[in-house]
């Protein structure tokens, strides 16, 4: 999909940042490989959605770093993208959507649509390509914002709880889509508080709590035997702060 | 009495389709539209750049744009006069007492509103689009277009409220116009001259007329507005 040269390995060394002199990801650091799916968990406020605006580059650390291999930028296309808890649609028809963030890249205005339409067609959403966007219901925007990311062609893919606000049939949409990402050789870095949802899709747990990292897991035994105490007590369900 | 007459002459002067109250309709409405044009051109880029960039100094633009929104028409105007003046620095120009110098007038009045009502729409929507905006990669200045097309059900509001304060000012259009009959009166400097020389049924037609003209616009936009709004979510 990309070649031979990847930007990954992403290296995040003591990341950390402060607001207000608290420290809300103190001194983070992870490996994260090409192809895999991470799943940062942990319960509320513990800094997962911080993290992941370092490492999309949303947020300047306050000090520490987050290194991709070689440039994260090639001809001024982003090689990551991410998806939101809440999709931000503009006003205008779902493929104007896709196209308009193409357009914020080097894709020539005839490919532009072109791939617009191999995005929605791709993930079942052409019939909603004239649609304005924001009266599509939260599942199908949720899915028109996959389909977004996907069309920009990203190496890595980082969401940020991307499911906490839909049904379970939305969920299950997403979730099948994030694997055919997957499958297409994406890498994917997500947030989700769900632990069903990242039993079925991680690879790594990291695993955080009040901004520190407690453990970078591999997937089967973090849920079999956690390191820590305190994931111990969050896949019981007995750690929410 | 003569009230009540005034209004039927009034009704009168506007069904049998007057002249010379048509020539002042006309050119009331080329003044202010033309006004209103020039300001969304200059205002609209301008509020939204305003809502987006920082820089030293920006509180103190936002802040005077704001108070711009008040600045009385009689000043307005009178700043334009000394602009335009024979000894003014842009007296060469020839068009005081003109309705090109009307239309100055009415776009210094205006555009500060536009700017500033923009500016805060775009603001608005900064704050809701400004993650999703920089994740796809947009820098603030590629989100002006962006933002300005999202906002454009907003921005109706602050045209509209351009139109308004530039439809209903008598002062500078007085002072830079002239009110020279068939050629700078408009349909507000008529009314105030009509009114003081007692030709109650002009002033009253006109009354009539702008009421209607700035009511039906209104009426429109709000109904094209909302019918757009619904369909664009």
């Amino acid at each position: 999909m990309h070649g031979s040269f990847s930007i990954l390995p992403l290296r995040a060394d003591g990341l950390t940042y402060v607001i207000r002199g608290r420290a809300l990801v103190d001194n983070v650091s992870f490996v994260v490989a090409r192809g895999t799916r991470t799943i940062i968990m942990g319960p509320n406020g513990a800094g997962k959605s911080l993290t992941l605006r370092l490492c999309h580059g949303l947020l300047q650390p306050s000090s520490g770093s987050v290194t991709w291999n070689g440039a994260a930028q090639v001809n001024g296309r982003k090689r990551h993208a991410m998806v939101f808890q809440r999709p931000v649609m503009l006003r205008r028809s779902a493929l104007a959507n896709v196209v308009h963030a193409l357009s914020l890249t080097r894709f020539s205005s005839a490919d532009r649509q072109a791939r617009a339409s191999e995005a929605l067609a791709r993930f079942g959403l052409a019939e909603l390509a004239r649609r304005p966007a924001r009266i599509l219901s939260g599942g199908e925007q949720q899915r028109l914002a996959m389909a977004r990311a996907w069309a920009l062609d990203p190496e890595v893919l980082f969401l940020d709880e991307p499911t906490s606000a839909l049904d379970p049939a939305a969920t299950r949409a997403v979730e099948e889509m994030i694997e055919a990402f997957h499958a297409d050789g994406m890498t994917i870095v997500m947030t989700t508080h769900d632990l069903g949802q990242a039993r079925r899709l991680a690879d790594q747990v990291l695993f955080l709590h009040h901004g520190r990292l407690l453990e970078q897991t591999p997937a089967e035994e973090f849920f079999e035997r956690p390191r820590s105490e305190a994931a111990r007590a969050f896949i019981k369900g007995e750690l929410l702060w | 009495m003569q009230q009540e007459n005034a209004f039927t002459t009034a009704l009168n002067l506007i069904l049998s389709g007057d002249a010379v109250l048509g020539e002042i309709v006309v050119l009331s409405l080329a003044v202010t539209l033309t006004a209103l044009l020039v300001s969304a051109i200059i205002g609209l880029p301008l509020g939204a750049a305003l809502a987006l960039a920082r820089f030293p100094g920006r509180s103190f633009l936002v802040v005077t744009f704001n108070a711009l929104m008040g600045l009385p028409p009689v000043v307005a105007g009178l700043a334009v006069y000394l602009m335009l003046s024979r000894s003014g620095p842009l007296g060469w120009l020839g068009i005081l007492f003109s309705p090109s110098a009307m239309i100055v007038a009415q776009t210094l009045l205006i555009t500060p509103i536009i700017v500033s009502l923009t500016r805060q729409v775009v603001e608005d929507l900064w704050g809701e689009y400004e993650e999703q905006l920089r994740s796809l990669g947009s820098s603030r200045l590629q989100a002006i277009p962006t933002l300005l097309w999202d906002g454009r059900f907003s921005l109706i509001t602050a045209i509209l409220a351009g139109f308004g304060r530039a439809s209903a000012e008598v002062g500078a259009i007085l002072i830079v116009g002239g009110n020279i009959a068939g050629y700078t009166r408009t349909m507000t400097t008529a009314i105030a001259l009509e009114t003081s020389r007692g030709d109650l049924a002009l002033a009253l037609g006109l009354g009539i007329i702008l009421l209607g003209i700035t009511l039906s616009l209104n009426a429109a936009a709000y109904v094209t507005g909302r019918l757009a709004q619904k369909a664009a979510g």
